[in-house]
This record gives structure tokens, C-alpha cells and sequence, in this order.
């Protein structure tokens, strides 16, 4: 049995960096953002991260779903046009 | 695999449904984790084995989930990293899984689900037929279906054995109610199951990308690839059929060494078919049965030795056609097909007369149902 399609080394961006295809762009306020990490756990693409001031998004990765805007109790995601 | 005789080789007789024998072989197999969502009438099998892990009798996980979508997705993710996994099933559960049901066969992971096979609404309908398991045929899973609690109960445990060695899933169909909630006297045989093995084991701290996206060639390769060991897994059904339980490997061959008319089916009902076969015979007619233990891999070469007047009897439908109708015919084979017993509509020993009857005069159509 061949396992060459399923398993592979693992390599960043293996399908192509598929944040550009995002319409809208999640922005963060460092103000509003307490850090919470409610969006790191519903990112469906799992592409927020903890940063310094508040969280960081790798825009490579997010497709502009706005769940993030969404599960943000603070207010703290704004969707800006691409 | 080898079977462990309880005491004089031979094991504890007990009165169980198809559901209840199910749970005694998968406590018997020693999964380390069980998901599952319930569905009538599959439930009773993971309430059995849910009230097992939580009286200590099994140590597994069992993890409750939201949806059978998630319950397929755990069991996947699990076998993964090696566990030994079970889940169970039925029609609209089935359905919800469908997508994951792709992932772990694609996947080349060894699991066993139980399948109480039901309808699929609409219109609503909680009653057995064969639609929901017959779903399954072009994800790459094996197929298997039994006619009796006691081969449920065997047919379980070989899922476990063959499973693990040639890296497909293993569905076991038994049929709503008429098995899964019907009791019958089933020996309690232990086994002794060899060691999970498995292709490959995704564990903490590995560097691996599973999964990834394919192109057309690695996609077409891997699905070869399955398609090709699904069919070469029926050495290790008949195998492994041979060391636990004997039912005849793939099929079973009912009354059919001198027969000139052949019936096809498969699942629980092929029980009250017999019995009409059995009435035709003590008037003289030769008439025998090939029932299908197996979907997949489809039993080609025992239905190419069919005699020249095969009847098949379906109890699921593609378009107008029996789905094992056409199946059959796949083979070469010149068939009659009759599409019955959809829904739980009843079909007795009476109804199963006729319909042979007719098939032996000649006077079916190609295509007919039983409505
Ligand atoms: S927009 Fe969607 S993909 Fe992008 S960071 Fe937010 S949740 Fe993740
Ligand atoms: S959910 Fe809102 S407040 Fe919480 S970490 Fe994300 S952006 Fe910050």
C-alpha cells in the first residue's frame, strides 16, 4: 500500500496561500481587545494567534469569514473591504 | 484470529438481540474508543455499551457526541493515533456521516460500525430496509450483512480482524427490528483478536501533514489503490471468516449444489426465503439461494457460477432497478429483479413463496415490485 497521497511532509501553504481569496479584511483594535482568545478558538481556519497587544490574524490564511467579528464580545474585529 | 471456547470449546448460549450480540462482540474486540450518537434503532447497541464502560466491564472511551458527523469524525481521529475504534448507526445518522464516512476510508484507517439499516425519509419512516447501508458502496468502505444475531455477533468480530489488517473500514448491516430488536439464542464465543496493527499512527510531536492537498494523480492513485485492496480483501474475509465462524466467506451458498434457479439477497429477511426455498424443494423444484454475506467487496466470483435462471431480491432501489439487481447483472449475468420489502414492508414466508413461484413459471417481468 502506497501512503504517498496521504501522509506528506509537512510544508506551509501546500494548497497555495489561500487568503487571497478573501473579500473582507478583519481588523483588530488593540484598544478594545482584552485577550480573551474567544476568536483563536473559532477561527474555522485556525489563523489567529496571541500576540503582544492583543491578537494577531496571518492574513496568508484568513479567508474573511467574519467569525471572528462575530464571536468577539469586545467589539473588537472590524470586516474592511479588501 | 482464533476462537476461544468459553468451556468444551463451545461458548455461553444466551438470548439476545441482533443489537445486544453486536455489543458483546465489540466488548469481546476491546476498543479503546467508542463514539456514537443515537439513532432508532441502532441505540440500544452503544446504551449497551455506554452502561459496559460505565459499570468498568469495558475500558474504553466513550465519547458522547453531537451528531453522528462528529462521532464518525472522533473515531477517525482516534485510529489515527492508533486506537481500536467502533461506532453504530442507522438511515438518517448514516446520512449525517456521510462526508467523515469518505475521510476514514480515503484515509486507509481500520474501524467497524454497526449499521441497523433503515429507510432514509421522506416520507418519514423508521422501518428496515436496505437503503441507508447501500449508501455506502462507492466510499470505499466493506460491506457486510448478516442474517442472524449470532452472525452479527461473529461477523462483529471479524470486522475488527479483517479491518485492521488490510486498512479499510467494516460496516456490519443487520436489519431494523426484524434483527436489531428480535431475539434469538447466540453463543457468547470469546476471541482472540491479534493486536491492532495498522498502516500508519499520527502521534504527538510527529512532523507529518495528513491529508494535504492532492492532485489529480495522488487522488487517483489512492483511490485505485483502495479500490484494489477492497477487492483483494476477500482472501482475508474468507480467511478470517474460516478461522471465526464458517458462514462460507463471502456468500452463502443455500441449497444451490443441483440448483437450476437461483435466488439472490442478502440481510436478515433471506431467513423466511429459505423457508419458501425449502417448500419449492419438497415439491421437486431445484431451487437454491446465494445469499450475500458480502456488498463489498461484491461477490463476483460466486455469482458468475450461478445457474442460468437468477432471481434477485432487493431491498433498495437505484432508479427503477434493485441496486443488488444491478450489481448482479454487472457480472454478466442475465437476471430477473425484484424490488420488495422497502420501508419495513412486510414480507413473509407466504409472500416469498409466491414471488419464487412465479420467478420458477416464468412469468416475472425483468423488473417488478412488490407492492
Ligand atoms: S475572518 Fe475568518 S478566517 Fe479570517 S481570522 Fe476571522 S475567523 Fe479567521
Ligand atoms: S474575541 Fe475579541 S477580545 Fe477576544 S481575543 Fe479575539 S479580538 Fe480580542
Amino acid at each position: 500500500m502506497d501512503l504517498s497521497p496521504i501522509l506528506s511532509e509537512a510544508t506551509v501553504a501546500s494548497a497555495g496561500e489561500t487568503g487571497s481569496w478573501r473579500n473582507y479584511r478583519p481588523l483588530v483594535s488593540s484598544e478594545l481587545c482584552s485577550k480573551c482568545g474567544n476568536c483563536i478558538v473559532y477561527c474555522p481556519e485556525g489563523v489567529i494567534f496571541e500576540g503582544v497587544d492583543s491578537v494577531e490574524i496571518d492574513y496568508r490564511f484568513c479567508k474573511g469569514c467574519g467569525v471572528c467579528r462575530e464571536v468577539c464580545g469586545q467589539k473588537a474585529i472590524e470586516m474592511v473591504p479588501e | 484470529m482464533r476462537a476461544e471456547g468459553n468451556r468444551n470449546g463451545s461458548g455461553v448460549k444466551r438470548l439476545l438481540t441482533s443489537n445486544e450480540a453486536i455489543a458483546e462482540a465489540v466488548k469481546i474486540a476491546k476498543p479503546d474508543v467508542i463514539a456514537a450518537y443515537p439513532i432508532t434503532p441502532q441505540s440500544p447497541i452503544v446504551e449497551k455499551l455506554a452502561e459496559m464502560v460505565e459499570s468498568g466491564e469495558l475500558d474504553a472511551s466513550f465519547v458522547r457526541v453531537e451528531s453522528e458527523h462528529s462521532a464518525m469524525a472522533v473515531i477517525h481521529g482516534a485510529a489515527t493515533a492508533g486506537a481500536r475504534v467502533f461506532t453504530a448507526t442507522s438511515s438518517h445518522g448514516l446520512a449525517y456521516m456521510f462526508e467523515m464516512c469518505w475521510w476514514i476510508a480515503g484515509s486507509r484507517l481500520p474501524a467497524v460500525m454497526a449499521v441497523a439499516t433503515r429507510s432514509i425519509g421522506a416520507p418519514w419512516n423508521i422501518h428496515g430496509d436496505h437503503t441507508d447501508i447501500m449508501s455506502l458502496r462507492d466510499a470505499g468502505w466493506i460491506i457486510g450483512m448478516a442474517e442472524s444475531a449470532q452472525e452479527a455477533f461473529d461477523m462483529t468480530l471479524q470486522a475488527f480482524a479483517v479491518s485492521e489488517v488490510v486498512n479499510i473500514p467494516f460496516a456490519v448491516g443487520i436489519d431494523a427490528f426484524t434483527m436489531s430488536h428480535t431475539a434469538e439464542i447466540v453463543e457468547i464465543r470469546n476471541a482472540k483478536l491479534p493486536e491492532r496493527r495498522q498502516a500508519y499512527r499520527i502521534l504527538p510531536g510527529m512532523e507529518v501533514a495528513v491529508n494535504a492537498v492532492t492532485m489529480g494523480e495522488a487522488r487517483m492513485k489512492a483511490r485505485y489503490d483502495l479500490a484494489i485492496d477492497l477487492e483483494k480483501s476477500a482472501e482475508v474475509i474468507e480467511r478470517t471468516d474460516g478461522e471465526f465462524g464458517s458462514y462460507g466467506g463471502l456468500v452463502e451458498k443455500y441449497r444451490l449444489e443441483d440448483a437450476e434457479y437461483a435466488v439472490v439477497m442478502a440481510g436478515g429477511w433471506c431467513g423466511d426465503a429459505k423457508d419458501a426455498i425449502d417448500m419449492l424443494r419438497d415439491e421437486g423444484v431445484r431451487i437454491g439461494m446465494l445469499r450475500l454475506r458480502f456488498i463489498r467487496p461484491f461477490p463476483e466470483k460466486a455469482v458468475k457460477e450461478l445457474p442460468s435462471e437468477v432471481l434477485v431480491v432487493d431491498r433498495a432501489n437505484t432508479g427503477i432497478k434493485g441496486i443488488l439487481g444491478m450489481e448482479t447483472a454487472a457480472c454478466g449475468v442475465e437476471v430477473k429483479n425484484v424490488v420488495a420489502g422497502i420501508g419495513g414492508l412486510d414480507v413473509g414466508i407466504d409472500d416469498f413463496y409466491r414471488l419464487f413461484g412465479k420467478f420458477v413459471d416464468g412469468k416475472l417481468e425483468k423488473v417488478e415490485w412488490l407492492i
